[in-house]
Parts: C-alpha cells; structure tokens; sequence
C-alpha cells in the first residue's frame, strides 16, 4: 500500500484505512467491462483525453512529414496540389482542434480536484459526453483523410475560397460539422473546469492561495466561453451559406468575406493564449517544486494571467493587417500586440527569479522546462516582431509565420506538456519515469525541433509563401527547405523516442514512493495511482503549500480524519464551497455511471453524419431523438431519486449543518447555467457584430425600404418573455419563503408565456418577407430570428418541465433549487429578444432614409 | 557569403525600393535586439539553475523585485516602445496618402484563380507582368475576381490582399533598374503555387514610351472605348 511510509501509521490504522478506502471505492469504482463505456469519474476519462489526443496528436504528425517531404525538393513530385492542401489543413487543424486544447483540458481534468482536494468534478456525466463527442468528432472529421475529402481550404477556412462556390465538395463541410462537434466537448470541459475550481475547493482554499495551474485553468475556460463561441457563429452562417444558400460572405449579395476573418480571427487569437496559458500555469507547477522554494511573486503571476486573459480578446487583428484595415486600426492592434508580452515577460522572470533564489535540481521534467524557456522565448520575440505592421506586411503568410507559431506553440505547449506528462507520469502509473532514455529523446526532439525551425525563419525572409505545394530552384530556397525536411525527421526519431520512454516506464520504472518529487500541492497527497475517489476524507487547507506544511497530510487523509469520511450511504459526493473565501457551503451531489452520455453522444455523431450528407430531413427527426434524450438527462438529475438516494437519509444534513445541494438554493448547475448563458452571449453577440459589421462596410449591402419585422411582433413578443420571467421571480420568492403552494400553476403560466412567445416568433419567421438567399440583410434577420425561437421554444419545454418536477415532488420548498436555474435561461432569452429587437428593428429606423 | 544569400529576386532583404529598404532595415536592428535578449534570458536560466549559497529573506525579496520589475516590466515596456517609435514609419512608404508632388499612376492588380491581371490607363492590359518606373511612386489598386489573393513583390515593399468585392491600395516604388518575382500571397486554390508574377522596373522615360506605344496600340484594337 502505498499510503503509509512508515513510522506514524499502526497496521490496525492501515487497516481502518484499508477498509475506509474499499468502502468508498465499492460507491466510486468504474463499472467492468463494456460497462466501462458508462463510466463518469474525471481521472478515467481524463486519460482518456490524454491518449486520444496523443493519438490525433500522431496522425497530424506524420500529415507534417509528409508535407516535409513534399517541400524537401524544388518542383518535387511527392505529392499534388490537391493531397498537399489537404494535407496542411489537415495537419494544422488537428493540432489545433483534436490535439492542442483536447489534451490540456484532460490534464486539467485529471488533475484539478486532486489540487483542490475534491472527489471529482462537478459535471460527471458532461464529462464523459464531453469525451465521446470529442473521440466521435474526430473520427467522422479525421475520417475524411482515408475518402480522399479532407477540408483543403487552410485551417481559417477563409471565404469564399471556402464557399461552395469555390469548394464545391463535401470537404469544407467535414470542416464545418466537424469541428463545430467537436467545440461541444471543448466548451463542455470548459464550463465544468470553471465551476469545479468556483465551487469545489478544499475549505480554507480562498482564492489567494489556489495553485497557480488552478487560476491558469480558471482564466482559460473563461477564454473558451468567450473565444470558441464567435467561431461557432461563423461556422454556423458558413454551413448555413453552403447548403442552403443563405447570404453572410458573398460580397455581391450584401454579405462580407472579411466578415468571415473577424469572426475566425476573434476565436483564433484567444485560441492560442487558450493553448499557451495551461501550459504557462504547469511550469509555475513544475519550477518551485525543482527549485525547492515557493514561486515568487504569486500575485504577480496570478494578475498576469488574468491580463493576458483579458488583452488577448484586443488583438485579433493583429492576424489581418494585410486584408486593409484602416492604417489608424493596425495601429493600435500593434501596440496591444506588443503590449500582451509585458504579462508573459513578467511570468518568464518569476521563473527565473524563482529558481535564482532556490536550490533548483535538474530532473527529467528540468529539461522540458528549459527547452520551453529559450524555445518560447525566441518565439515570442519574433511575435513581437510581426507586431510591427510594416514588417508584418512583408513577413506575412510567409515561412517567417510559420516558423513563429511553430516556435510558440511548440515551445510554448508542446515542451511544458511534456514537463508535466514527465512530472505526473509517477501519478499516472504509479511508477517513475527512466533518467537515461528520457534524455535521448528529449535531445532528439530539441534538436530536430530547432534545426527545423529556425532556418524556416530565413526561408520566409527569402520570399517564400506558406501553403504552397511545391517551389521553384534559384531563389535561395532549396537548401533551407532540405534542412528542415531532414531535421523534421530527427524531430520525429525524438518524438518517437518520447513515447517510447513513455510506454517502457508502465512496466520497467521503477515505483515511485508517496510525493516522489517532494512537491506542495495536493495531489501528491492521494494514492499512486489514484483511488477513484481520490481522498478517503476531504481536508481543509490552511496555505498555499498543504504538503510542505503537513508531510503527514497523505496519512491522516487516508485514515478518514477530515471531511466527508465516512460513506453510510451509496451517493457520491464532494464538499461544495463559496468562490472567493471557499468556506464550506454545501456537500455537492455527484451522479454515478450512466448510459446517457454515450446514447447522447451517438445520436449527435449520427445527426453530424446526416447533416454531412445533406439527409436533412433524417438529421431533423435525428434531432429530435437527441432533444429527448437531453431533456430526459436532465430529468434524472437535482433531487431525483435516482441522485439523492431514498429514504429519510437524502433530507438529512450532512457534517456540520451543510445540505445536499439540490436541498439548497445554489449548485453546480446554477453556475454551469450562468457560464452557458455567457458562452450564448458570446454567439449571439457575434452575430449583432456581424450585422452591424455588414450594415456599415458590406459593399452591395441593401436594406429594404421597410423593416420585414413590422412594428408590433417583437416588442409583444419581449412583453411575453418578461411575463414569464416576472412569473418565475414569484415563484423564487415563494421558494424563499418556505411555501410550497401554487408553485406549479405559476410554472405552467410561465410556459404558457413561452409558448405563446415562440408563436409569434414563429409566425414572423413563417410571415415576414425575408429573402435570405438573395440579400445578407435578410439572411442576418431570418439566422436572429431563428437563435430566438430556438430559445423561447427551450425556456417553454424547460418552465413545463419544471411544473411537472413540482408535481412529481421533485421540486418544491423542501429542494428549491431548480428554478433559479431556468430563471438564468429566461433571462438570457428575454435579454436576447430585447437586444434583437433594439439591433434588427429599431436602430435600422435611424438610418431609414 | 552570407549576405549572397541574401540577394534573390523574390527576397525581402534585397530591396529595390524605398518602403522594403526601409522595412529591411528594421528586420535587422529587431533581429540584432531580440538576439541579445534571448542570449540573456537563456543566460539567466543557466545561471539561475547553478547551486549558490541560500540567501537571506531580505536579499531574496531584494532580487525577486529586480527580476520581476526589471525583467518583467522595464525590459519589454522600455524596448515595445522603442519599436513602436523608430519602427513603425517604415510603413508610411505605402500608405496611399493623398497630397505630395503629382498624382501617382494607377495602376490595377486583379488576382484570378490563378493569374493576375494588370490593368494600366488607357485599356493596356498585363498578364502575370508588371512594369514600374524608377524613381516614381505608383498605386496598385488590388481586386479580386473570385477569392482573396495576395499581391506582393517582396523586392519593393509589403504586401496587399485583394479582396473580392473591395478595392484597396498599395503605393509602391521602385528605385533600382531590374527585374523582381512576386507572388500571390494568399492561400487560393489548387494553382496558388503557381501564380506568380514578374515586376519589371524600367527606367522612366523608356516606361512612358512603352506606355505610350502600349496606349496606341490598345486604341487601335478597340480596347479603349
């Protein structure tokens, strides 16, 4: 056993442990064989991620050696135009999108309640939906390669090259469909990250003394709420564009290509801070453990990471100099470029200052850790080079480019990924990683990496343009070229030599003591490799380093001395705090294994397949099976017995006057609600962007003479919707009050309103004379008006459901909780109609001639 | 020998006019500065990593300060800035501004898949080619016929998408007699490897006959209406 390393344990306390652990993990464990497909808990489909996204993170590897190969040449006659295009967009959008972000949400899945020292986290079965829609979606996207389809129109996907004009196959729509499946996983894993680090952390965690990689994480997913959502818009009107012909890109018709860059660009600059900073938040990780001293400047850290949170939503242009933005624009997109490394400088000299004043000790995950500094850093300067507009004119989807992102991403991902894969490889398996062969290849792929890459930079400054198949001889380009192809294949003996490594060390390292690395957080006070429960009892932290503080910490957590200990019942549960103080509010319900996920995640895989395949009418019934299953999720959940367990048991309070959540009136799910809203913000912002956007600048924009919205439709149809949000505020306040009586015909009236509301909306869909073919205008109208019945259509099915809970006995004052949490939905749609109203019907009648 | 690698018709560090010089120049004071600070960041790794005496609370707190205020805020505040200032009028050389000595020529650039077609005054029509005059600055109007291209002779200056639907502006010049490659810069398709162009510049009197012989001839085959 690995909780007891000697002196302080007895064996009858090793045995109490034994048994207190064997309790716990008969309520936790993962079903056996093919019921494994239904397991929820976070470090199991956490791995998952990890390995799948090393998967895709191969296939998108090899798609880089051949385009190497490819260019090693002058006019080589490796590959064609046709199979070289598919290949880079291939190669670039797996990095991106089913390696990059994928793989550092399962890390930080795998190990963000073992830091915060909770039992998992907060949206079990998201979780494992989140999973299958990622593993789904790469396949059908990934799929595309082995027909011969893959997208072939370059990772941004720019219009109309990647219009069905100009891309005629199904090739943009794998793009499309795809990866817009995919971003489900990501923005899941993303608002279940952000809530369990609000609301799951160990008491006496306040905000102030959260690990580093917990606020790197924290700022991230709030990056990925904001920042996915503008290209899931875009996908959504390009998809809409090639199918049905609906007008949002198409110059000549009212619509804008350069609508289609912002809306790619507003996503792809976050994207990438969304890739850099978890990997920013490993090395604070990793460096104060090797340099045997706490990281300097904490605050420093933390506020850095906010800022960079922030900024990087400023400078999205940055990627669009050259497509003629007016000169006083670039401007100032240049100086917040620039402006973003002072953050990024301020972390890179905490690390320095951190291991100048420690005892640092180089280990395997060291060498990472170096790589990444002086890889990241020559990438961030080139940054700060292309941020300079004149040059970046010139360097501009050049090699010089390419040489940059490959520096930053690389070095900025790829080496502290491989740090913290090295460093958490005892917690994965339980074992230590080899010292000797783990220097070939870390040395390997640094100097493949580097021989690569910076000659890459010179063949840029010669003239040569990215995404180009092949090349002419007699322009200084042939010699660079072979000296990156014939690194890039040393860079690959290095990778493969990595995961050689990687692979030997589960059956020859040898096992790792508790706390291998002598580190402070938490999760080195569980077993390696860890229960499914993580802690036999959740403890109380007291600073920002539990286990420099308390070596003894693993032991008495096993021995069940803190919170949570003994399980007299069948639930799983995890301590529910406050945000900011992390005060024990109130012990958080978790679900158990479930079918539901992976019955979710097929149906949305086969409504994809439809939609790819243009079954439309299938991919709506499809829909329509996915919508049930959905709704019927979401029934067995809160005070569901199914959840709470039967008995008088569920009602009782649990350590020290704290409720089961549902039992309460805030949760997980309401915060979930509140960043999905945000997330739903987000998109629909984008969208009155882009009216706006094409209203002022779309070169054959033409609005009509009247307004196809009428004048009385939505402002009757916004009065409906703040009925039934006023309804649902009188319902909170019967809640509140402790009265149980006529919940249920106020839910119903509520959903009256909805439905009513939806009517309208639909009635002015079916009635209004909008053309969305032939005019942007109309197209923009027909897409909001769309977004809102969508959603007043929900916010009736969610208050009905509500109203049946009540009678069913599910809600009322005894569980209060659910109704706060379609209130925040009725809120976003009441809010959303006003907006559309105010943006689609009553500022055009300013500029009416 | 290293700087012969340099030289290229289609390198940016081989310029023949007035906005790549500049930019050019810029490229290497940027180069000179960042590898200076790369060699001191790495320097400072390596000496941060070897063994010393442990200090006490109030000299750590006394280098902690200097590397987080130094290094984080002084040092990229202090050289973002200077950037900013001595860099960035390297790209007034193509702003299009109106006023100055004469009106420049125009010229139009429209990206095709996968050709570009150079329009002059007077219906004279280029195809993949363009001819400058030396010494005299010149607007290129790019557009576009189907996608977004990319305009560019790295030898003269920075580059301009062609979008289709918008017509946007270059003021190039050419100051040095020769002949420079160019290329579409612009992921577009199939051919975008493909479509290049050769910007020929030409001393200025002989341009202005060639223009005028062109003009002629244009006349006669009807394309001037």
């Amino acid at each position: 056993m690995s909780t007891s390393t000697g002196n302080a344990a007895t064996l009858s306390q090793e045995r109490e442990a034994q048994a207190l652990h064997e309790r716990l993990e008969r309520i936790w464990r993962n079903p056996r064989g093919w019921g494994a497909l239904a397991a929820v808990n976070h470090s199991t489909i956490a791995l998952r991620f990890l390995v799948t996204g090393g998967v895709f993170f191969l296939i998108a590897g090899v798609l880089a050696m051949l385009l190497r190969a490819q260019l090693a040449l002058p006019n080589h006659a490796f590959m064609g135009a046709e199979a070289y295009n598919q290949a880079f967009t291939m190669h670039g959008t797996m990095m991106m999108f089913l390696f990059a972000v994928p793989i550092l949400q399962g890390l930080a899945a795998y190990l963000l309640p073992k830091m915060l020292g909770a039992r998992d986290l907060v949206f079990p079965r998201l979780s494992a939906f989140g999973y299958w829609c990622y593993l789904f979606g790469g396949l059908i996207f990934t799929s595309s390669l082995l027909f011969g389809l893959a997208p072939n129109a370059g990772w941004f996907m720019y219009t109309p090259l990647s219009s069905n004009v100009y891309s005629p196959g199904i090739n943009a729509d794998f793009w499309l469909l795809g990866i817009t499946f995919v971003e489900i996983s990501t923005m899941a894993a993303a608002i279940e990250i952000a809530v369990s680090i609000l609301r799951t952390r160990a008491p006496g965690m306040a905000l102030h003394q959260m690990p580093v990689f917990a606020w790197a994480m924290l700022v991230t997913s709030m990056m990925i709420v904001l920042g996915f959502p503008p290209l899931i818009l875009g996908s959504m009107l390009l998809e809409l564009e090639r199918a049905a012909g609906w007008v949002f890109f198409d110059p000549t018709r009212g619509g804008d290509p350069l609508l289609w860059a912002h809306l790619f660009w507003l996503f792809g600059h976050p994207e990438v801070y969304i890739v850099f900073l978890p990997a920013a938040g490993v090395v604070s990780t990793i460096v104060p453990v090797f340099a045997r001293r706490s990281l300097v400047g904490y605050r420093w850290v933390v506020v850095s990471l906010i800022s960079i949170g922030f900024i990087s939503f400023g400078l999205w242009v940055h990627h669009m100099f050259t497509l003629g933005i007016p000169a006083l624009a670039q401007a100032f997109f240049s100086a917040a470029s620039m402006l973003v490394g002072i953050p990024t400088g301020v972390q890179l000299f905490a690390w320095i200052a951190t291991l100048w004043t420690g005892r640092p000790v180089w280990r395997a995950p060291m060498l990472w850790i170096g790589a990444f500094l002086s890889v990241f850093v020559a990438g961030g300067l080139t940054g700060v080079m292309l941020a300079l507009v004149p040059f970046n004119w010139q360097v501009h989807d050049t090699h010089f480019v390419v040489a940059h992102f490959h520096y930053v991403l690389v070095g900025g991902m790829l080496f502290p990924l491989l740090a913290g894969i090295y460093y958490w490889l005892p917690h994965f398996s339980g074992r230590m990683p080899s010292e000797r062969l783990s220097k070939i290849g870390f040395w390997l792929t640094f100097v493949g990496f580097n021989g690569t890459f910076l000659v890459m930079h010179w063949t840029g400054l010669l003239g040569m343009p990215r995404r180009v198949y092949t090349y002419d001889t007699g322009l200084g380009w042939d010699l660079p070229n072979l000296v990156s192809s014939v690194f890039s294949f040393l860079m690959a003996f290095g990778i493969a030599t990595v995961l050689l490594d990687i692979a030997l060390h589960f059956r020859f390292g040898r096992k790792a003591p508790t706390n291998p690395w002598e580190a402070d957080t938490l999760e080195w006070a569980t077993r390696l490799p860890p229960a499914s429960h993580n802690f036999a009892s959740q403890p109380a932290i007291a600073t920002r380093h539990p286990l420099w503080d308390d070596a003894a910490l693993p032991q008495s957590i096993a021995q069940g001395h803190h919170a949570l200990a003994e399980p007299g019942h069948e639930r799983r549960e995890t301590l529910g705090t406050d945000p900011v103080s992390a005060h024990a509010r109130e012990v958080i319900l978790l679900p158990s294994n479930s079918w539901l996920p992976l019955v979710a995640g097929l149906l949305l895989s086969a409504l994809c397949l439809m939609l790819l395949t243009k079954l439309y009418l299938p991919a709506l019934a499809m829909g329509g099976i996915a919508a049930v299953v959905l709704l019927r999720w979401s029934w067995v959940n809160g005070a569901h017995p199914s959840v709470v367990g039967s008995g008088d048991d569920a009602r009782h309070a649990r350590p020290a006057g704290l409720k089961l959540h549902p039992f309460t009136f805030d949760g997980p799910g309401l915060w979930g609600m509140g960043l999905t809203m945000m997330a739903d913000g987000a998109l629909y912002g984008s969208l009155v962007f882009g009216w706006f956007f094409l209203w002022t600048v779309a070169p054959q924009w033409q609005p009509p003479a009247v307004s196809p919205l009428g004048v009385w439709a939505l402002p009757t149809t916004v009065l409906m919707l703040g009925l039934g949000r006023w309804l649902f505020r009188r319902v909170q306040l019967r809640l509140r009050a402790g009265l149980d009586r006529q919940l249920a015909p106020l839910l119903w009236s509520a959903a009256l309103c909805g439905l009513l509301a939806s009517a309208l909306l639909a009635g002015l869909i079916a009635t209004a004379p909008l053309a969305p073919t032939r005019s942007a205008h109309d197209a923009m109208i027909a897409f909001a008006l769309c977004f809102l019945l969508f959603h007043a259509g929900l916010a009736t099915v969610l208050a009905a459901l509500q109203a049946t809970r009540v009678q069913r006995g599910h809600v009322g004052a005894h569980a209060p909780y659910e109704p706060g949490v379609v209130a925040v939905f009725w809120s976003f749609t009441l809010g959303a109609t006003g907006v559309g109203w105010v943006a689609f019907a009553f500022v055009p009648l300013a500029f009416a001639r | 020998m290293l700087l012969a690698g340099c030289k290229g018709s289609q390198s940016m560090l081989d310029p023949a006019g007035p906005s790549a010089s500049a930019i050019a120049a810029v490229w290497w004071w940027m180069f000179a500065v960042a590898l200076m600070v790369l060699a001191g960041v790495v320097l400072a790794w390596f000496l941060a990593m070897r063994p010393r005496a442990p200090l006490d609370e109030r000299s750590a707190r006394r280098v902690e300060r200097r590397w987080l205020v130094g290094g984080g805020l002084v040092l990229p505040t202090v050289s973002v800035t200077a950037l900013l200032v001595f860099g960035s009028p390297a790209g007034f050389h193509q702003l299009p501004l109106p006023g100055g000595a004469a009106a420049p020529l125009r010229i139009e650039a429209i990206g095709h898949q996968w050709w570009w077609e150079i329009r002059y005054p007077d219906g004279v029509v280029l195809r993949d080619e363009l001819r400058l005059p030396a010494g005299r600055p010149v607007d290129i109007q790019t557009k576009s016929s189907d996608v977004i291209h990319s305009f560019w002779v790295p030898a003269l200056g920075g580059k301009l998408d062609a979008v289709p639907g918008r017509t946007l502006t270059v003021r190039l010049q050419g100051d040095r007699i020769g002949s420079y490659r160019g290329q579409c810069a612009e992921f577009c398709g199939t051919g975008h490897a493909h479509m290049t162009m050769m910007a020929h510049v030409v001393p200025a009197e002989a341009f202005d006959a060639w223009l005028r012989a062109q003009s002629g001839t244009a006349a006669e085959e009807g394309k001037v209406p």
